[in-house]
């Protein structure tokens, strides 16, 4: 153990800003990361040994005692529960002959559940060992344990029948589906990598920035803020180095775009952060991903070396003098919060996935205290097009405030689930015939943190100025239970993944979710329904967007479904509480006397 | 305005459930005000003058405490029935306070340390009893605040809350005066 220790930190020079990846590299090896390995990272890093431990705490696929020689994952996300995941996690809990949260007595396998791991048109789906395995059945549940049992290998496992595009790539052999149902004219059209990077480097800084501005591309992240701006802080913020982070850690349920950008268009994004590179005077990129998209590895760092021999990346690209830059990839490990970008940065430094507070903005201090500029993986995308084909022809796509195209991650109760790129300014209606949704309750848009809106608003637009959205939009049918099947679930995805550096969002998340399952069980009243709305103003007061979002799950769907509630609350004297119950409150008394 | 601008006297009720008589004290620490509390008010169930059942309908019902057995609910219940208007006073009452310590620990662990392994009855319990008698109140499984028992209108912070504080609240509850609560009798530190 001593040794991989001592070898893994090597291998990143002993820089403690490099923490995650030491302890994914060790976890690797090891298995876990106990007390005595924790400590001996510390000695070899010269940290504090609590510095090691908050990390490690942080994320949820770090894992302090072993998970089995096969660690699964089960993914609890929404849609992974409308399509059958109960039934899995019970065959996978009778077979294993352990509950969820345990390991199997022979040490052979662990199960535990995650959020959305990204795989909502495919659902449900686990990660197995870092591998996909979507779309389980009862019977497969069973056969994958019996098959571990066996002795079969992770990739024996797996079997070859792999997705289609490049998930058949001989270094991604992975079982995931694309589901491309619309090619845009931005990220999925026809391209070859070099055109745009060729272009940029006959133009000055400013004009690649002017161009990127003149388009009015905007930040696909959900937020909408304007890229050329960014990039312009970012140029202008003092000193001489500089980074550009790739924002692939998308863990808003329901959003996989960036999976399957990543997959079919990998050369783009990293085009876009040469051309991002460009603009701000970067020399070193970062693409931030997720964890549980780490079965694409080995094919992006392949990508990376294909740009490098191309010239595309390195050093004097395209022969420019003074142009070098490269990247690196940077996963994470479990954090819904480090999407946010300061929390993305701290990350990438090996801390906990704690948000910044705001100033300084990372385009003036960000990654190790100095200028950067983090854009979504779909946002580079737009860049590299608007280069290539001129903001003329992205400015004649989308609606007056919102330019150009989005990729839109379709799933829940439709017939077509999966990526949709269209033009900003399509109907919720529009989506909905496409997928060929039917009997639809309610679409989710934006994903818990955005709303849930019910068939009078099905007429309302995608687009920044009407329906802001990250990209995740979940179709919710009309024989679901929304408190029970979504409401619920969100609640319990906040509490989980709130960082709980903020107080209003460290408490009200567990409240919200005490006060919701009561409501649920028909015990709630009208204060109950009234108190969470309240505290939805205390809610901004957090630090970062999952804070000010986390209960919109519960107060957009007060607002436009509040019969659900209402039809709900205990009709009992409202004097007293009806959630009390006072001979169960003396129960454990009554026994402990009783045997006393 | 004054105090004694008040026409009629309103009905007020107190208890003490799992507290400390803390909140009780710090009420009683509104000192000459007391006087002026006299003309403002009728005291009827309370540990003041010693009433043990509600003689009549009160106004204002001021609990501290939360509930730590069943005959702090039952009690609570009974204020809550009797009385117009609710006020939980002090930390116990709002949040169960330091009773609420033991809301980690199972109950059952919490009685066999207190009468079979501590170390002031280890070795003197040989029969193994935990007290258990219809007249002794049955302990619940955790210490709740009062608003998880029954609706309550007011809260009034603080270990005890400050006399000005409580005195401002009553004189507000009185007089039918909105409640301007100054900084300093909710700054702690």
């Amino acid at each position: 153990m001593e040794k991989n220790i001592e070898a893994i930190t090597a291998k990143y020079r002993g820089d403690a800003t490099r923490l995650m990846d030491i302890l994914i590299d060790i976890q690797d090896e090891l298995g876990c990361l106990t007390p005595a390995t924790v400590a001996r990272i510390a000695g070899v890093l010269g940290i504090p040994q609590v510095d090691v431990e908050q990390t490690v705490s942080f994320y949820h696929f770090f894992a302090r005692e072993p998970r089995g020689r096969f660690a699964v994952y089960l993914n609890d996300s929404v849609v992974a529960n409308f399509y059958g995941r109960a039934e899995v996690a019970a065959a996978f809990e009778i077979a294993a002959g352990c509950r969820f949260g345990e390991v199997s007595a022979d040490g052979l396998l662990g199960l535990f559940h995650t959020a959305c791991i990204g795989m909502s048109d495919q659902e449900p789906a686990a990660l197995i060992n870092g591998q996909v395995f979507p779309r389980l059945t009862p019977d497969k549940a069973r056969a994958l344990v019996a098959g571990m049992r066996a002795g079969k290998t992770i990739e024996e496992l797996k079997g070859d029948k792999y997705g289609d595009g490049q998930n058949s790539h001989p270094l991604v052999r992975a079982l995931v589906k694309n589901h491309i149902r619309q090619r845009g004219p931005t990220v999925f059209s026809d391209y070859t990598p070099g055109i745009a990077l060729a272009k940029v480097t006959a133009m000055t800084s400013a004009e690649v920035i002017a161009a990127v501005k003149s388009a009015s591309v905007r930040g696909r992240g959900g937020a909408g803020f304007p890229t050329g701006m960014k990039w312009e802080f970012a140029r202008r913020a003092p000193g001489d180095v500089k980074y550009i982070f790739c924002n692939a850690d998308e863990g808003e349920p329901g959003t996989f775009k960036d999976r399957v950008i990543l997959t079919e268009r990998p050369q783009m994004v990293f085009e876009g952060m040469a051309i991002a590179a460009y603009a701000v005077g970067a020399d070193h990129g970062i693409l931030y991903v997720r964890n549980e998209y780490r079965y694409l590895r080995a094919y992006l760092e392949q990508v990376l070396a294909v740009l490098r021999a191309q010239n595309l990346l390195g050093e004097r690209i395209g022969g420019q003098a003074g142009f070098d830059f490269d990247i690196s990839i940077q996963f994470g490990a479990g954090a819904y919060v480090c999407g946010e970008e300061s929390a993305l940065i701290e990350s990438a430094e090996g801390k906990r996935g704690e948000p910044r507070d705001r100033p300084p903005f990372p385009v003036e201090k960000g990654y190790l205290q100095r200028p950067t500029v983090v854009n979504n993986v779909e946002t580079l995308c737009s860049a590299v097009q608007v280069v290539l084909k001129g903001a003329e022809w992205y400015n004649r796509m989308g609606t007056e405030q919102s330019k150009g195209t989005k990729v839109l991650c379709v799933s829940g109760d439709c017939d077509q689930p999966g990526i949709y790129e269209v033009e900003w300014g399509f109907a919720v209606n529009d989506i909905l015939a496409m997928a060929k949704a039917r009997d639809v309750q309610a679409v989710q848009v934006g994903g818990p943190s955005g709303a849930c809106i019910g068939p009078d608003e099905f007429g309302r637009v995608l687009a920044y100025e009407d329906l802001a959205t990250g990209g995740s939009f979940i179709i919710i049918g009309r024989h679901r239970d929304i408190l029970r099947d979504v409401v619920l679930n969100f609640a319990r995805f906040f509490r989980e993944e709130s960082c709980g550096s903020c107080v209003p969002c460290r408490a009200l998340t567990g409240m919200a979710q005490v006060v919701l399952e009561r409501i649920i069980a028909g015990q709630g009243t009208a204060e109950d329904v009234a108190r969470l709305q309240a505290w939805q103003k205390i809610m901004r007061n957090n630090r970062c967007g999952l804070g000010q979002t986390a209960l919109n799950p519960i107060v957009t769907t007060i607002r436009n479904f509040r019969p659900l509630y209402e039809a709900r609350l205990s009709r009992g004297d409202p004097r007293f509480v009806p959630s009390f119950d006072l001979p169960a409150a003396v129960r454990d008394y009554e026994a402990a006397v009783a045997n006393g | 305005m004054s105090p004694k601008a008040a026409k009629t006297r309103k009905i007020i009720a107190t208890t003490s459930l799992a507290g400390c008589f803390g909140c009780h004290m710090s009420l009683l620490d509104i000192d000459e005000r007391l006087f002026d509390l006299i003309e403002l008010v009728e005291f009827n169930k309370s540990p003041f003058d010693d009433i043990k059942t509600f003689t009549r309908e009160c106004d204002i019902g001021l609990v501290e405490g939360g509930c730590c057995n069943d005959e702090n609910v039952h009690v609570l219940t009974e204020f809550r029935k009797h009385c117009k208007t609710l006020v939980a006073f002090g930390e116990c009452a709002l949040m169960g306070g330091l009773p609420a310590l033991r809301n980690t620990i199972p109950l059952r662990e919490c009685l066999e340390e207190a009468y079979l392994h501590g170390p002031t009855v280890a070795g003197r319990n040989p029969q193994g009893l935990i007290p258990s008698d219809p007249d002794i109140p049955k302990i619940l499984n955790r210490v709740y605040p009062c608003h998880e028992v029954v609706k309550i209108d007011y809260f009034l912070p603080g270990c005890p809350p400050s006399a000005d504080l409580i005195w401002d609240a009553l004189v507000a509850l009185v007089t039918g005066q909105e409640l301007e609560p100054q900084y300093r009798t909710f700054k702690f530190d």
